[in-house]
């Protein structure tokens, strides 16, 4: 080790040192809750936030756009329109007027899943709210994940879980549909259900699975693994380093040379 | 021939018994509906306030999707998506100031002037294909089955909307004598059903009902024939009240004027899913020798 770390100090280290000049950062300005910061520029609006002082102990969840916990609006000079982002992906644009919005109170239904069926009406009887939606779009475009939350509602009031459920995968429940929502809906939540129902009553069930389930329950490998566990570690390392892997090529129709257990 | 076609949320759910035998009798009659993509609630209701152009919004937007599908007709089949589609058209056409508020609030769509022509299937029925020549698809005609045609209001008012004469409609009429079955006129036949009365004051309801079925008994009709899935469900449920209230009133079978030309057409009476309709209409259809 001691050896390693010395070659690694060794002649490069000035040369290392002179590259490693700090670049001029430029500072850009941006109004946090509408007060005027400057941030270097090419920070994430969450960076620039911490840059700033701010430190999150909340919404700021996965940093990496996928948990939803960091949904930002944002408006630029002289552009009424509002935009949306997560912080931890959007990076800071001069003269950006940011506030975060990590969690926006929505009405989300209490149900017993185990007693909910496929029919359209349970996701009505639980969110009667749904028939609120006059078709303002303005949950669509406050989507960051460029879903068409409108088509989603629209899904569901025509009964279409299935659909619902389709195209409101990709939503990470970051709430900001519902913040602008005009007939106070819960988009977010009412989805959640719908994919929830999807998943379980829509959606077709592996039967090879439950196959394989009951063929192990009734002790098809038992005897197998039984015998494994008798064997000495050392057997059992050489039975694993031999063992006949799939090729990464193999088609469809590949099989082991012993096809006792399949 | 391809029609674009705007279905509606309760086609999709509670009256597929009037949207299935639809798309199967176009289908002999050589026409495909063809169902617009990305479609919303029509608006459920025409708003009557003035300056409400919020709820104008939904029905535009379906009208914009039409546009953008590169089609100029749209055909319905529900009452109320056929009333709000349309009124909201006509709005969009005729009053420049209203059309630029809600094409300058809609600036996340193209901007929309009244381009598409909205119609209900009733008016291809009569318009495109023509009584005559529908008669002479008819494989089973329902004879001697009475059938009052009710018209409820959102086919025929206000009447710059009306596909009918508002006073004295016949389209319906028109559709039962050319199924084979005899049509019966009443008075009661462009009365209101009751609405959405039935969410505020669901006790009305069967008081509606009974203006309009005993009306439609009184001049010898054996069931109804209608549009519109409020109507439906309306007279149904209050149907349910007056059954258990009259000893006399045995009820009145309702049929979806699609459900009648399906069974003309010869199609398999699975299509029309009487299973959906308020009590038993199959067994009027099994005493007429129109169902097997």
């Amino acid at each position: 080790m001691s050896v390693k770390a010395k070659k690694r100090k060794g002649p490069t280290t000035t040369k290392v040192k002179e590259e490693r000049k700090v670049p001029e950062v430029k500072l850009i300005p941006v109004y946090i809750m509408g007060k005027r910061y400057e941030v270097p520029e090419g920070l994430t609006l969450m960076k620039a936030m911490e840059y700033a002082g701010y430190r999150f102990i909340r919404g700021c969840g996965c940093r990496g756009g996928t948990c939803g916990a960091c949904g930002t609006v944002y408006r630029k000079p002289g552009d009424y329109k509002l935009q949306v982002a997560l912080a931890c992906q959007k990076t800071v644009e001069p003269d950006m007027y940011v506030t975060q919005i990590p969690f926006f109170p929505a009405n989300r239904a209490q149900y017993e899943f185990a007693e909910l069926t496929s029919a359209p009406e349970e996701v009505f009887k639980l969110y009667p709210e749904l028939f609120r939606c006059v078709a303002c779009n303005a949950c669509t475009k406050a989507c960051p994940q460029g879903i068409q939350v409108m088509d989603a509602i629209s899904a569901l009031k025509q009964g279409n879980i299935a659909e619902a459920s389709r195209i409101s995968f990709e939503c990470i429940q970051c709430g900001l549909c519902t913040s602008r929502c005009f007939g106070e809906l819960a988009q977010y939540h009412m989805f959640q259900l719908a994919r929830r129902i999807y998943g379980a009553r829509i959606l077709p069930r592996a039967e090879h699975l439950a196959e394989m389930v009951k063929a192990i329950n009734e002790g098809k490998y038992d005897d197998i693994l039984n015998e494994l566990k008798r064997v000495k570690k050392d057997e059992l390392e050489k039975l694993y380093r031999e063992r006949e892997e799939e090729p990464v090529t193999a088609g469809e129709d590949w099989k082991p040379r012993d096809t006792t257990y399949l | 021939m391809s029609l674009a076609y705007y279905p509606g949320c309760t086609l999709k759910t509670k009256a597929k018994n009037l949207e299935e035998p639809a798309i199967a009798s176009m289908e002999v009659l050589g026409f495909k509906l063809e169902e617009i993509t990305r479609w919303n609630c029509c608006g459920a209701v025409h708003s009557l306030a003035d300056d409400d152009l919020i709820h104008q919004v939904a029905p535009v937007r379906n009208l914009i999707r039409t546009t953008e599908q590169g089609k100029n007709k749209l055909v319905t089949l529900c009452s109320f998506c056929f009333n709000t589609l349309k009124r909201a058209n006509l709005l969009m056409k005729a009053d420049t100031e209203k059309r630029n508020t809600i094409n300058s609030f809609m600036d996340d769509e193209i901007d929309y002037s009244g381009e598409v022509k909205v119609i209900h299937l009733l008016e291809v029925l009569r318009d495109e294909i023509g009584w005559e020549a529908l008669a002479q698809k008819v494989k089973l005609p329902l004879r001697d089955l009475k059938v009052a045609p009710y018209y409820g209001c959102m086919l025929l008012r206000p009447r710059e909307v009306a596909m009918d004469s508002v006073e004295n409609p016949g389209i319906l009429r028109k559709l039962v004598e050319t199924v084979g079955a005899t049509s019966v006129d009443f008075p009661e036949s462009t009365r209101c059903c009751g609405s959405y009365q039935i969410i505020s004051d669901p006790g009305v309801i069967s008081a509606y009902a009974w203006n309009i079925l005993s009306s439609a008994l009184s001049y010898g009709a054996e069931a109804l024939v209608l549009t519109c899935p409020l109507c439906a469900y309306d007279l149904g449920q209050g149907q349910e009240e007056l059954v258990k209230k009259r000893a006399e009133f045995k009820g009145m079978p309702i049929f979806y004027f699609t459900q009648l030309l399906a069974l003309a057409l010869g199609l398999d009476h699975q299509v029309c899913h009487f299973e959906l309709n308020y009590g038993n209409p199959e067994s009027l259809l099994r005493e007429k020798n129109l169902l097997p």
